[in-house]
């Protein structure tokens, strides 16, 4: 007989604590107390939720998980060769993490003291590693958190060290494997010291598609002052993985984040939360998002940036291309504190339906509390342009090309902020050949 | 080359072309002028094959096949361009990277093995001088930004790239000043040969000062009402179209 989810979720927190009595700190304990109590109060998020409002996980919770991954090999070398993952053979340090555990021996890293890697685990008894774990986030609009801080295992931190900058990006490659659906909480911490510069990739695969995997991950970002860190996510992969990307980005004065999230065709569940705090002055965040979905497939991106001081600016720009049955969420609030004066925040979505069947759901949420500020936001829906489609008709161009052409043109005011060479390829080719193999489905 | 045989069109039930019957040889420029609303534009759209227009009768043959039965690209790959009225801007579109593609296409379905790297870039060299098209210009996004005498010389441009048989001008005078205008009937006048023809549609004599044409059509109310030689052009910038529109009601009274 199914056990039912939330007794599941209870067995494994008490076991969890069983096992944490010996190896868990009591601060890890008392932290994962405090946030099983707050899941059990607040239980997943409904469509009465409003952050949750389009998007409904009832479907993703359906399956009969096991929440400690079951293994169905050990020579990942050759899964990995076998399977693939989107953004394999980029130029960079590549770090492996099965089932959220990090694997040194698949993995590479720079052989100079640039950098740090560890284990959650490894390192959550550190003073700043527990503060970050300790910081109160907003459970309520995603419980998910939650569940994620009361049950989390396997996780990395990375930190990359004062004045420091990377050669190459760091690409962090989650890959799920499990014989059982398999409903998975990691942590993950990227800290850039004072003056660092660097590029962190993610990308997601599961392994073993036979099995459905459910991955609820919180990522800690932390950018200090005067350091430079670019993020990539790039989320194209198994129709068995679900994503639940939750980010909480705090930025100190000078500092500059930018974040690129791109989601095609594959995942059929992909929820990104993305929070930027801005904790001081002169502080630049661009977030560019690109979702370009089929089928059956739902992609939500919830953004928060969050002006606490005078002379920032951030820059959102999300572009959706939706085809298919396919359904896509943007919600973009951008909070402007009363003391945030001189703030420029701009917000940008645009999207084009291929279908009849696909559905975008936008929202620009703007509370502005400040009076000298700029701040401006946009949203349309729309279709192709058939003038410019007969355009490039007219000059012998067929239909499917014409198609492509323009949906990478559509995209290339995302694409072309994209200051990774090897990732704008990669991501423009993905577009054309989602657009030639697939523009003439409904 | 092109045969236009009582050729009825018109878009969402109205009837704007009327029996058009024109015949174009190899070699040969047409001039065709007319009042606005008369149907000049209608007919490149549909010779270039718009598909919100819809053809109700009447036949157009290009080099023996059947035009009508093609769509947009095959006609383009088949010979056919069109020098837009108001051409479209794309950004994020190269220009460049657009007319590679439309080069290969279109010698890929003549038979023709594609251009080398260095081939295309010799070619846009040289039809750029022959355009006076500046290079800053070609290497940018499709048509952003431009002006509207850039977007018309970058139609001129194309059309020198791409080597088509029949090119249709829609009304690519307009909106240039003279020097353009001197530019775009240079680079026309380089292009002809005996081998290619071109139908210019225009509002005004203005340009056939610079592009001699053999045959000048008046259209007018969706039907060629009077051909000539180019006199007939000077006589319209002297007289105006309402000389015609009295002359064929003389005609049919």
């Amino acid at each position: 007989m199914e056990i039912d989810l939330k007794d599941q979720i209870k067995n494994k927190f008490e076991s969890l604590c069983a096992i944490g009595q010996s190896s868990e700190g009591d601060s890890i304990q008392k932290l994962r107390g405090k946030a099983f109590a707050t899941f059990e109060q607040l239980g997943f998020p409904t469509i009465k939720n409003e952050d949750w409002k389009y998007t409904n996980v009832k479907p993703i919770l359906k399956d009969n998980f096991s929440f400690t991954p079951i293994p169905t090999t050990s020579s990942y070398e050759e899964a990995i060769k076998d399977k693939g993952y989107f953004g394999q053979g980029l130029d960079a340090y590549t770090l492996i993490l099965i089932n959220g555990i990090y694997q040194p021996q698949w993995s590479n890293i720079p052989s100079d003291d640039s950098i740090s890697i560890a284990a959650v685990e490894d390192v959550w008894d550190q003073v700043a590693i527990d503060e970050i774990l300790n910081k109160d986030r907003n459970n309520k609009s995603n419980p998910f958190i939650a569940l994620n801080t009361a049950l989390f295992q396997g996780g990395i931190v990375i930190q990359i060290k004062k004045n420091k900058v990377l050669d190459k990006p760091i690409h962090l490659v989650h890959l799920g494997d499990s014989s059982e659906h398999y409903f998975q909480q990691s942590k993950n911490i990227f800290i850039a010291e004072f003056g660092s510069q660097a590029e962190i990739i993610e990308s997601f695969e599961n392994l073993n598609t036979e099995s459905h995997l459910l991955r609820n991950a919180v990522t800690e970002i932390r950018v200090a002052a005067n350091a430079k860190l670019q993020h990539y996510k790039l989320q194209k992969g198994d129709a068995s993985l679900r994503l639940i990307e939750h980010t909480e980005v705090e930025q100190e004065g000078d500092s500059q984040y930018n974040n690129y999230t791109f989601t095609l065709p594959g995942y059929s569940f992909v929820r990104n939360n993305l929070n930027l705090a801005l904790e001081g002055s002169n502080i630049d965040s661009h977030m560019y998002g690109l979702y370009l979905t089929n089928d059956h497939q739902l992609v939500d991106n919830h953004t928060l940036v969050d002006h606490q001081e005078p002379h920032c600016e951030s820059n959102q720009m999300y572009k959706g291309i939706m085809m298919g049955h396919s359904r896509a969420i943007f919600n973009g609030k951008v909070y402007v504190h009363p003391i945030a004066q001189k703030t420029n925040a701009f917000q940008q979505n645009n999207n084009i339906l291929f279908s009849d069947f696909a559905t975008i759901y936008s929202k620009p949420q703007l509370e502005i509390f400040a009076d000298d500020v700029k701040c401006s936001h946009g949203s349309t829906i729309g279709q192709l342009d058939p003038d410019a489609l007969f355009y490039l008709k007219a000059r012998g161009i067929n239909e499917e090309d014409g198609r492509s052409m323009l949906v990478n043109a559509f995209a290339f005011d995302v694409t072309e902020k994209i200051e990774n060479l090897e990732i704008k390829d990669l991501l423009n080719e993905a577009i054309s050949q989602t657009m030639l193999g697939k523009a003439l489905l409904v | 080359m092109l045969k236009i045989k009582d050729l009825h069109a018109g878009v969402e039930g109205n009837n704007i072309l009327k029996g058009i019957n024109l015949e174009v040889k190899p070699g040969e420029i047409h001039a065709i002028m007319g009042p606005n609303g008369s149907g000049k534009s209608s007919l490149a759209s549909v010779l270039a094959g718009k598909d919100n227009y819809e053809v109700t009768s009447g036949s157009i043959e290009f080099e023996g096949k059947d035009l009508l039965d093609m769509d947009p690209e095959i006609r383009a790959r088949e010979g056919i361009f069109l020098a837009f009225q108001y051409p479209v801007e794309i950004p994020g579109v190269s220009n460049l990277g657009f007319l590679k593609t439309a080069i290969k296409d279109v010698r890929e379905h003549r038979g023709l093995p594609p251009l080398s790297a260095k081939e295309f870039l010799q070619r846009t060299r040289e039809k750029q001088q022959l355009v006076e098209f500046d290079t800053q210009l070609a290497n940018r996004s499709l048509n952003e930004g431009f002006s509207g005498g850039e977007k018309k010389r970058n139609e001129i441009f194309q059309l020198a790239m791409l080597e088509p048989k029949l090119s249709i001008l829609d009304e690519t005078d307009s909106g240039l000043d003279i020097d353009a205008l001197r530019i775009v009937a240079n680079g026309v006048n380089k292009l002809r040969s005996e081998n290619n023809a071109f139908i210019i549609i225009t509002h005004y004599q203005r340009l056939l000062d610079y592009i001699v044409p053999d045959v000048v059509h008046v259209l007018a109310n969706g039907q060629i009402v009077k051909s000539g030689g180019k006199e007939l052009a000077l006589e319209l910038e002297e007289k105006g179209y309402d000389w015609i529109k009295e002359d064929i009601l003389n005609k049919t009274v």
